[in-house]
């Protein structure tokens, strides 16, 4: 267990020391929001009902844009091989590196969502719903984003791969998270959208990481 | 003729009968196409590499 | 290090042990898909009468529902073969797998377009969000990656094992999806076919579409085992190549 968390900590201070790696996502947080009354213009009733959707879909893109950097640095310098061949199951070094992904991604996006949620006018209700939402979704973006990661490593355009891979996976997730904050809007309970999530969230967390670690031992060998 | 030309216009709706079973012929076409031509096109392949490998052992062989 | 062998099957890993044996299968298979195919036609194009509210747009059922039965049947089957290939290492089975790809992708599309032209007169718009078409379209992208996937790697082997575990997974994210999907919108036609009192169609359709689906699927078995004895033979010609390059 303490060597998985000797590597989430590891992971994350690698992303640190490359600053510049955090500030990228939050910016672009920001920047795709921005476009959104940009493109459909600013009135508010449009916006409020577009909120839940845009927000997430913010939130996939940039779980994306950070994924083919999770294991690519490591495949290539060889701490994946080292790693595979340690005494840790390579289902645990999964699982730490994408806990270290989401507190890089998920949780700033948390962090900035009710911000964002204010300038795209999301009604008063979904607050909380969109941060419960955010809180069980995008560990699971990231968990389904790290098995893309890991099957395409070592592919030709891995990059453009991924999202081809991924987001197909992604729709559920993003299906149960924006019906749980629209029914919150609406005044209906959020409750078992967020339980779905949450079940899905517990699946991945058992499923993903034996499926990513085949598809980096297939990579390895 | 006006039988015919009352079965193609399938009731006001051939523009959409028609383009489909059309798409679905295509489909079928290029399937059985691509298929049998890589087929092909592979049996010869790999009966010249067989050839050619088999002729060279021979050589070889005779070498030795 | 050794693997779970099935003597049978591994002697058709060969592809010239594979070709006889697809050789004694295919004109049956192949006979037998024309045959339905030409009585499926004439029997929805002709024989049939229109629907009492649709008119003559529920020909396109004929070929839209066996299409949309055969894209799930071949992702099932696909995703068999890679449990199957993960299981016993077979080399047949993860070249089945690449063998079914492009046609289950294929009559997804159909599904998709022939659905759409269905659509167009009867709800009056190409494409609706609605449960069963965008789950479809989801089907098709989660094809359309394994075979981008399967081919992106200059291993062949490591493009095939990718690929299998993509499709496990895709074939565990299919219900999910289509449930999710489903739950979200519903307007596309609820069940006609599998319903608690038998089918509610009329058998006078009911034989077009067996038809169609009969000759779909002897299609299917057909254009596989083609492709399969072909994937065979790519992985020998790989082989001789790499022999000669080697000398």
């Amino acid at each position: 267990m303490s060597a998985a968390f000797a590597l989430f900590l590891h992971d994350l201070k690698l992303q640190f020391r490359h600053g510049s790696d955090l500030v990228a996502p939050l910016a672009f947080f920001v920047l795709a929001v921005l476009m959104v009354p940009l493109g459909v213009g600013p009135e508010p009733n449009l916006l409020a009902r577009l909120a839940p959707g845009m927000l997430w879909i913010t939130a996939l893109l940039a779980t994306l844009l950070a994924l083919d950097r999770l294991f690519q640095r490591d495949f290539e310098d060889g701490t994946l091989d080292l790693l595979a061949l340690a005494p840790m199951p390579l289902e645990l070094t999964v699982l730490a590196k994408v806990a270290a992904h989401w507190v890089t991604t998920g949780l700033p996006f948390m962090v900035i969502a009710p911000i964002l949620g204010v300038m795209l006018h999301l009604d008063g209700n979904s607050f909380i719903a969109l941060e419960i939402s955010l809180l069980i979704g995008t560990p699971v973006l990231s968990m389904i984003g790290a098995f893309g990661a890991a099957v395409t490593l070592g592919a030709r355009r891995g990059g453009a791969l991924l999202a081809l891979l991924v987001l197909p996976l992604y729709v559920p997730i993003l299906i149960f998270a924006t019906s749980a904050i629209g029914a919150a809007g609406e005044g209906l309970s959020p409750r078992p959208h967020l339980l779905l999530l949450a079940s899905f969230f517990a699946g991945g967390i058992v499923l993903v990481p034996f499926a990513a670690a085949a598809a980096l031992r297939n990579a390895l060998e | 003729m006006n039988d015919f030309q009352t079965f193609f216009a399938m009731g006001g709706y051939g523009a959409y009968v028609w383009p489909a079973y059309g798409l679905t012929a295509l489909a079928f076409i290029a399937m059985l196409g691509w298929t049998v031509t890589t087929l092909k096109a592979r049996r010869r392949e790999e009966q010249g590499l067989s050839a050619a490998g088999r002729a060279r052992r021979g050589r070889r062989e005779a070498k030795s | 290090m050794t693997t779970a062998r099935i003597p049978l099957l591994h002697r058709y890993a060969n592809p010239a042990a594979f070709g006889r044996l697809s050789a004694q299968i295919l004109p049956w298979t192949a006979g037998a898909s024309a045959i339905l195919l030409g009585l499926g036609l004439y029997f929805g194009l002709f024989a049939s009468p229109p629907d009492y509210q649709q008119g003559n747009t529920v020909r396109i059922m004929y070929v839209h529902v066996p299409a949309a039965i055969m894209s799930e049947v071949v992702y099932g089957l696909m995703a068999a073969a890679a449990a199957a290939g993960i299981i016993w290492k077979h080399a047949l089975a993860d070249l089945f797998v690449k063998a079914a790809a492009p046609l289950g992708a294929a009559f997804t599309f159909v599904c998709l377009v022939a659905g759409s032209l269905w659509g167009k007169p009867m709800w009056g718009a190409w494409w609706v969000w609605d449960a069963r078409l965008t789950s479809e379209l989801v089907l098709f992208f989660l094809y359309l990656g394994y075979l981008a996937l399967v081919d992106a790697f200059d291993d062949p082997q490591r493009g095939l094992r990718a690929g299998a575990i993509l499709v496990l997974v895709g074939v565990v994210d299919l219900p999910i999806i289509k449930f999710s999907v489903d739950w979200w919108n519903t307007l596309h036609q609820p069940a006609s076919l599998i319903t608690m009192s038998g089918p509610k169609m009329d058998k006078s359709m009911l034989l077009p579409l067996f038809l169609m689906i009969g000759g779909f699927t002897t299609f299917f078995i057909t254009m596989v085992l083609m492709r399969l004895e072909s994937e065979l033979l790519a992985r020998r010609i790989r082989a001789w190549r790499t022999a000669a390059g080697e000398e």
